[in-house]
């Protein structure tokens, strides 16, 4: 089991070029083998099973992909591979890094295991870098406390990582603190910590869930060369398929603590044999949804549909409103398992025979034996029959066609924001607070909402998404701009009519859990907005049961707390607290990011047949750009405070002109490996820059791949024209989507 | 109380047994007194540091007075200063506290001032100054001044617990919805910290029987020949040893007492948190291997909040 092990430079040397997949032979080189591995917590209510026996075998140069939603196992299992769960975790079976065994070793032998043999990076990079010492001084104490070299050696070393993660200027980076890095910089400096030492095995655990999307496709690319640079095998574990999908050669899908299917990457995303792993991926709304919906559904349960991009020209597929195939119920409590397959209670397959005994994770398929497995008594029968998810699941009604009009033109304006504008001020002093300086939080954002439609507000964190909100919301008088809604001037508005339109407006936050007071029964919570319009407790409490149903909630549950529900519940108890007014806008601040894939597309589907029912109009914001892609008509994508891009969903995700929606779109992770792969990637430089400088001309140029590519000698008046003019809105014309960009249009 | 609380609290055997040993004590302390002729001011010269017996309950003291009557005497005052003074200071705390940090500002600058002048100035001191002009007025007044000077720290801890609250999506969404700043601060932030509150207020009834023992020690609180367990402590201390009847009686309803609100309290909290899992097994710990859920989101909130009192003023 002891595989020799080369000097660093052979190893790397032995490597497999980049982009070759793995071998199909059966391999000896394995670094991480877990063999039968569960470990247990002591919970309140019982011992807690967090892994129930589970098998992996890491290879040298492989990259394993292990996914599943929360309460999974999956991180436990990354933990337990490197020894770091907590005392009160009960681990048994065998893990063996290297031929060193880490069940069960000793604090020196872990000690001697762990930056050297095994590299990490987690999810949080803040609290995983000391901020006290700087970054380059951090990653040279990680190699010296590994191999006796001089300081100055250490350092340059250092640097030299630092430049192979693509920290520019990494010689001065080094000498910085991690407070002075952004969130991907310090992600990309903790990678090079974690290769610093050559390690035969890297995990990674959630790397980018933190980040932005153009960030996280970055630090993707950066994970992937240091593993290619350093031969070492890795161990990626996410929730987000599109990730997995992108770097992984093998997939294992967690579910209740074990292994339920695991494979080839391309054979497990093209054709799952596990019910479970078919929901996940039938429940992820998709970015390259309207091509696959044309391909798959030739129009058998969706009549032509009234298409809202009039003239666009290559994306014309119709509105994506293919439900989503959400599954059934909650992932089960670790210390409440149902005897006999785990998934059973949630699976449409399953029968008395799964309910009884728990079924073996089997090699499935005929083309590659041996490579795919899954857990499940049907498999075979799926096989056979060629199932696939939308026969496994029962599909979900369509909405019924609520037939948007067809012309834009005729709707009743529901909002209408123009030109808005919010700075913040920033303060210094302790005693007398003397204003320095102003963040730009919003400067420029046009919104426009008809009725029944749904505009996605598109943007990374800290591009004045919820300043906007708040705003709006405010219904006050904004600093600059105005904001209409229902057709009302905000600045207009006296106290009477402010709390009548507060009837009108309503919200849904993100967190659905901190959006509820705890200390109230449910029933009370869905009532309160009615109450603050005036509405007598006894005329409010009538309404519970009927908001109740509406949100697919049982009327009895009105007494519980919030506690009391699963996440998915909780953000349904959230939209019927907002609809309980009869509102007409109703505004989701990232309604589903909080939640599992699989509770996520209930909540999806809820929301798109609400809306057909209840003639609501959502402003659904969103940064997650394959949601807003299945449930808005209208995107409006936000950059630096400013709309860069606004227009109808299918014009503007299917021939975006502005650059930066581009590049967020091709940074957008799919759930298919083969289109995953091929795709050509355009990854933005650098982070956002900050609000606090107020910029002249276009706010995006620092980033932008094509204000990089004008020669400063044959383009210069191009580029002074980026630099001095800040770009307006245009559209190419009537009804098509306008972008903010001097040089729009198709590259 | 919502109904669902009540029910929480009558199965909640802790609560029941504090309620009860409270309701007992009133009983005795109102009505035991109507069971012997002796009265707190009575002088029985015929036995002076005599043992309970059949004449003398709960024995004598020094000068011959019935230690029954005087421990009753003095149970009445101590449990109605401890419980005034302990809900007149946590009723002004919360609402100076939870005003302070929702609305911000003025009111939050005024009410950390004074928080801040209240501390500095020396409690007993003032106390001890103007009780003997007050001499004349009731108990009542004493009741007023220890509440007066009580009520400080536990604002300010309600202040930063409230200016976290405030930024908790659940009171942004009733601001939203347009519901009154002040409905919004009784029903939203004060039972989000009751569970401190009613802690803190179990304290401070043990804090101020200690504080009014101290001053009447002193001869500023209850004045002779009115008596208060403090008091009446204070002056079997001495005899602790070769008396034990002078002190323990006294000392044991004092304990008694401290222990029944306690539990009560106890009991209030767990009724009054949904989140505690009926009688046993309180507070649900996170299921393991959810290190994911709970780092995308803030953990749970007011429970690990900020307990720690505020170092500066105007933070």
């Amino acid at each position: 089991m002891t595989a020799p092990r080369t000097a660093p430079d052979g190893g790397r040397s032995a490597t497999a070029p980049p982009g070759i997949a793995a071998p199909a032979t059966p391999r000896t080189d394995a670094v991480l083998r877990i063999r039968d591995l569960h470990v247990e917590f002591d919970g309140p209510r019982g011992p807690a099973p967090a892994v129930r026996g589970v098998d992996l075998t890491l290879h040298r140069g492989e990259v394993l992909g292990l996914v599943g939603e929360s309460g999974s196992g999956k991180s436990t299992v990354a933990l337990a591979a490197i020894g770091l769960l907590p005392d009160t975790a009960r681990v048994a079976g065998s893990i063996t890094i290297a031929g060193t065994d880490v069940v069960g070793a000793d604090d020196a032998t872990l000690s001697g295991l762990r930056g050297r043999r095994v590299g990490m990076v987690f999810q949080d990079p803040l609290s995983a870098l000391t901020p006290v010492h700087r970054v380059g001084d951090q990653i040279a104490e990680a190699i010296r406390t590994h191999h006796d070299v001089p300081r100055a050696h250490a350092r340059r070393r250092a640097v030299e990582l630092l430049d192979l993660v693509g920290i520019p200027d990494p010689a001065t980076r080094a000498a910085a603190y991690p407070h002075e890095f952004s969130g991907g910089m310090r992600q990309r400096a903790l990678i090079a910590m974690a290769i610093a030492n050559e390690p035969d095995v890297l995990l990674a655990d959630e790397p980018t869930t933190a980040l932005d999307v153009t960030v996280q496709a970055q630090v993707l690319d950066v994970l992937r060369t240091a593993q290619r640079a350093t031969g070492a095998a890795l161990l990626l574990v996410s929730h987000d398929l599109g990730v997995i999908a992108g770097t992984a050669d093998r997939v294992a899908v967690m579910y209740a603590g074990r292994v339920v299917e695991s494979g080839p990457a391309t054979a497990l995303f093209a054709a799952p044999r596990m019910p479970y792993t078919m929901g996940l991926l039938g429940a992820v709304p998709r970015l390259d949804a309207p091509v696959d919906a044309a391909a798959a559904a030739p129009g058998a349960k969706e009549p032509a549909h009234g298409d809202t991009a009039p003239t666009s020209d290559r994306a014309t597929a119709p509105g994506p409103r293919t439900p989503l195939i959400p599954i059934p119920g909650t992932p089960p409590e670790p210390h409440d398992l149902p005897t006999g397959c785990a998934f059973a209670p949630r699976c449409p397959l399953a029968d008395d025979a799964c309910r009884a005994a728990e079924p073996a994770l089997l090699s499935v398929g005929t083309e590659e034996p041996g490579r795919h497995h899954a857990a499940c008594r049907h498999a075979d029968r799926i096989v056979e029959r060629g199932l696939t998810a939308t026969d496994v699941y029962p599909l979900p009604d369509p909405p019924a066609s609520s037939a948007p009009a067809p012309d834009r033109d005729t709707l009743p304006p529901v909002l209408k924001v123009t030109g808005l504008t919010k700075t913040f001020p920033v303060r210094k002093g302790s005693v007398v607070k003397r204003r320095v300086g102003s963040v730009h939080a919003v400067n420029g954002v046009e919104l426009d909402l008809g009725r029944g439609e749904t505009l996605g507000l598109v943007g990374e964190s800290g591009s004045g998404k919820s300043t906007t909100l708040m705003e709006i919301l405010g219904l006050t008088a904004p600093e600059g701009g105005t904001v209409e809604v229902l057709g009302r001037d905000t600045r207009t508005l006296d106290r009477a009519a402010r709390r009548q339109l507060r009837g009108t407006v309503q919200m849904v936050f993100q967190d659905p859990l901190s959006s509820l007071d705890p200390r109230l029964p449910v029933g009370e919570i869905i009532t309160e907005p009615l109450r603050a319009q005036g509405v007598d407790r006894a005329r409010a409490a009538a309404r519970i049961p009927e908001l109740l149903r509406l949100v697919g909630l049982s009327p009895d549950h009105a007494d519980r707390y919030p506690h009391a529900f699963s996440g998915g519940q909780r953000q349904r108890i959230g939209i019927a607290r907002a609809l309980s007014v009869r509102p007409q806008l109703l505004v989701l601040d990232e309604p589903v990011s909080a939640l599992d894939v699989s509770v996520q597309a209930g909540i999806l589907n809820l929301l798109t047949a609400l809306r057909a029912e209840l003639g609501l109009s959502y402003l659904f914001v969103s940064h997650d750009l394959s949601v807003v892609r299945h449930i808005a008509d209208r995107v409006s994508v936000m950059y630096l405070g400013r709309t860069v891009e606004h227009g109808p969903v299918a014009e503007v995700f299917g021939a975006p002109r502005h650059p930066y929606t581009r590049a967020l779109l091709s940074a957008v992770p799919l759930p298919d490996p083969v289109r995953e792969r091929g795709r050509e990637r355009i990854l933005l430089a650098g982070d956002p820059p900050s609000p606090t400088r107020p910029t002249t001309g276009c706010g995006f140029r620092g980033r932008c791949p094509r204000y990089a590519a004008m020669s400063p000698t044959h383009g210069a008046d191009r580029r002074s024209r980026c630099e001095r003019e800040t770009p307006a809105l245009t559209a190419p014309g009537p009804g098509r989507a306008a972008a903010a960009c001097h040089f729009a249009g198709p590259p | 109380m919502n109904r669902v609380a009540r029910r929480r609290f009558v199965r909640n055997p802790h609560a029941v047994l504090g309620a009860s040993l409270l309701l007992l004590l009133f009983l005795l302390a109102f009505a035991g007194p109507f069971l012997t002729h002796w009265s707190h001011t009575d002088i029985d010269y015929t036995a002076l540091r005599q043992p309970p017996s059949v004449e003398h309950w709960f024995g004598t003291n020094s000068i011959g007075q019935d230690l029954y009557a005087q421990v009753l005497r003095g149970l009445q005052k101590s449990l109605l200063i401890g419980l005034l003074v302990a809900l007149f200071a946590t009723v002004l705390a919360s609402f100076a506290g939870a005003c302070a940090g929702y609305f911000g500002g003025w009111a939050d600058r005024l009410t950390t001032l004074l928080i801040d002048l209240l501390l500095v100035f020396p409690a007993f001191l003032i106390i001890a100054i103007v009780s003997p002009r007050l001499r004349s007025a009731s108990w009542l007044v004493l009741v007023g001044l220890l509440a007066a000077f009580g009520w400080m720290l536990t604002a300010r801890v309600v202040r930063s617990m409230t200016r976290s609250l405030k930024e908790r999506d659940f009171v942004r969404a009733a601001r939203l919805m347009g519901v009154h700043p002040l409905r919004i601060v009784v029903r939203h932030i004060l039972p989000n910290v009751a569970s401190f509150l009613i802690v803190d207020a179990t304290i401070a009834v043990g804090g101020a029987v200690m504080s009014e023992t101290g001053l009447s020690y002193f001869g500023f609180g209850v004045q002779p020949p009115d008596v208060s367990l403090g008091t009446l402590i204070a002056d079997g201390t001495g005899a602790a040893v070769t008396y034990p009847w002078m002190f323990f009686f006294a000392a044991g309803l004092l304990v008694v007492f401290v222990l029944a609100v306690n539990f009560l309290g106890d009991g209030l909290r767990d009724a009054l948190d949904p989140t505690s899992d009926r009688a046993r097994g309180r507070r649900t710990k996170r299921a393991p291997g959810r290190r994911e859920r709970a780092a995308r989101r803030p953990s749970h909130p007011v429970e690990q909040g900020h307990p720690a009192p505020e170092g500066t003023a105007g933070a």
